[in-house]
């Protein structure tokens, strides 16, 4: 699977940060889509089917824990990477035991989050109608 | 390891001297032992006192009675006496003058035997004389010369004519010596009176009075209303003197009153006066001699009730010494339970202040990195723009200083993250370092060398991050106080045996005296003029002492201060509160 192919859907509140980041990314070649709400994000989510979704943890309305919840029930074939300003622990145990791939927190470095999507597009595919959880 | 007080309790001393020097509020604490002293003495030395002085009154009341009432029968006994002697005298008389008529008693044979029988039978008769109703004596026998002396103006001739017997008082008689006269009248049938009169010798009142057998410090004796004695009293003067004592008004019944006598003595005076004849027997007794058995009595009630007072009083100051000491140990831990907990409230606060913020902060600096970073991007899809090089140089900078940004906020959030205890693995090299670089910054501005010589092998303990993090803070902010610029401070970290890590921060600043050592986890004690609760380094030994560990404290005034922390590798369990 080629980088060009990889399909990245962004979540985060915050519309500079997350706009700017899929720039770069699309920069490096990922066909990344930008939402600012949870909601916009599991609709772009459930129609483009992307390999890899950052969501960030803190958002008003639906929060990127449910998210998560959401997204592993209608895409249970999307990889998740959780972004927070604010990191902590038991958050990151929380996520991964939701069915994470990944907790990292901003100020991100682009290559370290290239990384991590690389890998998270890499690990092993779930069937569309496989719901069920990977292990953390 | 299980010491739950901190070392150098104040003594009563120092703590006045500091409420001297202003610290403490211990006068009210002395204002209340004092009057918890007084009301536990009043309580219970006011009802030993009324006991006392009720058991005093009621024994005098015993005493008093027990001396008065022998008193007042020897009184009666002794008036009896006295009253059937004269009677029997009396009698003797009457019937003398009713059994023989006037005739025969004028004749002077008669009269002789008669009389030598009666001193026979009776005694004390000195002579006995026959008057007629002229009053002329018509026949006498006896040791003076009376035959034909005329009686009828003598007011004892008067009143026997009139009452019909007579008892004389003591009078001084022909030859000096005290006799009293007994005299009786008859009336005879033809109208003819005659008075048989006899004068008796004042032996055998003496004798009687000698057979009371009083103790020599006791005196009795009879007097005439008038106060002239009848009797020779030990005392107080011989027969036919005035008795120096005035006479006591009239009863019938024994009476005892307490009085002087003339030498001014206290004296128990009994007395009662006599029907007839007109006498009054005295009994007197000293009074000290009398309440002989109370003085003592008084003395070792007293001496009992002054002792208990005194006990009472010292038992009552003591406990109520202890009480309030207790009561100020209580206010004074309270008073620490609350600013300790103020101080987590604090501290709690701050924290999710602080958590607040940083999170806010990461939000904007995500951004700013972001921004930078894609600057650089487009900057590497232009290689002919003029500028390029410096551009770069400067999204570079931006982006260092967002990783600054970045590495305070985090390190802000790791400090302040944790207010609960949690219990985890802790490495304690890695918190140490964590806890140093938030004073890097001061290090650095105030020229202070920090060296950090960490065991490599330490292992890992399992405690609480957050309080630990506290910990070390206060300590190592304490280090930095007491050094000047360009001072030095060490902190070191070892494994001191099987089950302990310690940590000690060494400064070489200005130190603490011997006394401030011994002082120095004291709640409110502070060595800090200006500002300082007191409360830092207290509240740190309460935490290090609930994670079941110690903290030790070494110094040479002017020179150095070493602060050590030791450590379980296991949480022990806190000490009991």
């Amino acid at each position: 699977m080629t980088m060009q192919q990889l399909t990245v859907v962004l979540v985060d509140d915050e519309k500079d940060f997350v706009e700017n980041l899929s720039k770069r990314l699309q920069l490096r070649g990922i066909r990344a889509t930008a939402t600012t709400d949870g909601e916009q994000g599991l609709e772009a989510i459930t129609r483009l089917r992307p390999r890899v979704a950052v969501v960030d943890v803190k958002m008003p309305g639906i929060d990127g824990l449910r998210l998560l919840r959401r997204i592993k029930e209608l895409s249970p074939g999307t990889q998740v990477i959780l972004l927070t300003g604010h990191a902590s622990t038991q958050d990151g145990i929380r996520g991964m035991e939701l069915g994470a791939f990944d907790y990292m927190t901003k100020p991100v470095a682009i290559e370290a989050l290239l990384d991590q999507i690389n890998k998270a597009a890499g690990s092993p595919r779930v069937g569309d109608d496989d719901r069920g959880r990977f292990a953390p | 390891m299980d010491t739950d007080q901190p070392p150098g309790r104040p003594s009563l001393l120092s703590r006045l001297v500091r409420a001297w020097a202003g610290e403490e509020p211990v006068r009210h604490y002395k204002l209340l032992r004092r009057n918890i002293t007084v009301i536990m003495s009043a309580v219970a030395i006011v009802p030993l006192f009324v006991m006392v002085q009720l058991n005093h009154y009621e024994y005098r009341k015993v005493l008093w009675s027990e001396v008065e009432d022998p008193m007042r029968v020897l009184l009666n006994k002794t008036r009896q006496s006295f009253q059937l002697f004269l009677t029997e005298r009396q009698s003797a008389l009457s019937f003398i003058a009713s059994a023989y008529t006037f005739q025969e008693l004028a004749d002077g044979k008669n009269l002789t035997r008669l009389f030598q029988v009666m001193r026979k039978e009776l005694g004390g008769f000195v002579d006995l004389g026959l008057i007629d109703s002229s009053g002329v004596q018509v026949s006498y026998v006896g040791p003076y010369r009376l035959e034909g002396k005329q009686y009828r103006d003598h007011k004892w001739f008067q009143e026997v004519s009139v009452k019909g017997s007579h008892i004389s008082e003591v009078f001084q008689g022909y030859r000096g010596f005290p006799h009293f006269v007994v005299a009786v009248r008859h009336s005879q049938p033809d109208g003819r009176d005659f008075v048989l009169r006899a004068t008796i010798d004042t032996d055998m009142f003496v004798s009687l009075i000698r057979s009371l057998e009083l103790d020599p410090k006791s005196d009795a004796f009879i007097t005439n209303r008038s106060g002239v004695l009848q009797t020779p009293s030990r005392f107080y003067g011989t027969f036919l003197e005035q008795l120096p004592i005035p006479v006591p008004p009239i009863r019938f019944e024994p009476t005892i009153v307490e009085t002087m006598d003339p030498t001014g003595h206290p004296i128990l005076l009994g007395y009662t006066y006599f029907e007839s004849p007109s006498f009054v027997l005295f009994l007197i007794k000293p009074r000290d001699e009398a309440l002989r058995g109370w003085h003592p009595f008084e003395g070792g009630i007293a001496t009992i009730f002054l002792v208990s007072a005194g006990v009472i009083i010292l038992v009552a100051h003591r406990i109520s010494t202890v009480l309030v000491r207790r009561i100020d140990e209580a206010d004074r831990r309270r008073e620490l339970a609350l600013r300790t907990m103020e101080h987590t409230n604090k501290l709690a606060s701050i924290g999710r202040l602080a958590a607040g913020v940083a999170h806010e902060i990461n939000n904007p600096m995500a951004i700013i990195n972001e921004k930078a970073g894609l600057m650089e991007d487009l900057l590497g899809q232009m290689p002919d723009f003029v500028a390029r090089d410096r551009f770069l140089k400067l999204t570079a900078s931006i982006r260092h200083s967002v990783g600054r940004c970045s590495d305070i906020t985090h390190r802000l959030l790791g400090f302040a993250r944790r207010m609960d205890v949690q219990i985890e693995s802790i490495d304690l090299n890695e918190l140490v370092t964590e806890v140093y670089s938030f004073l890097e910054k001061e290090a650095f501005h105030r020229n202070i060398e920090v060296r950090l010589e960490l065991a490599e092998d330490l292992p890992t303990i399992l405690s609480d991050r957050g309080q630990l993090q506290q910990v070390f803070l206060n300590i190592l902010n304490n280090a930095f106080e007491a050094v000047t610029d360009r001072g030095l401070v060490v902190i070191k970290s070892r494994e001191q045996d099987r089950d302990t890590v310690a940590v000690s921060i060494r400064d070489n600043g200005i130190g603490m005296s011997e006394a401030t050592k011994q002082r120095i986890f004291e709640p409110f004690f502070t060595a800090k003029k200006a500002h300082g609760t007191g409360l830092g380094l207290s509240i740190t030994y309460g935490i290090v002492n609930k994670l079941g560990g110690n903290i030790l404290v070494e110094s040479t005034e002017g020179q150095w201060a070493e602060v050590t922390v030791l450590l379980p590798r296991q949480r022990a369990e806190g000490p009991v509160e």
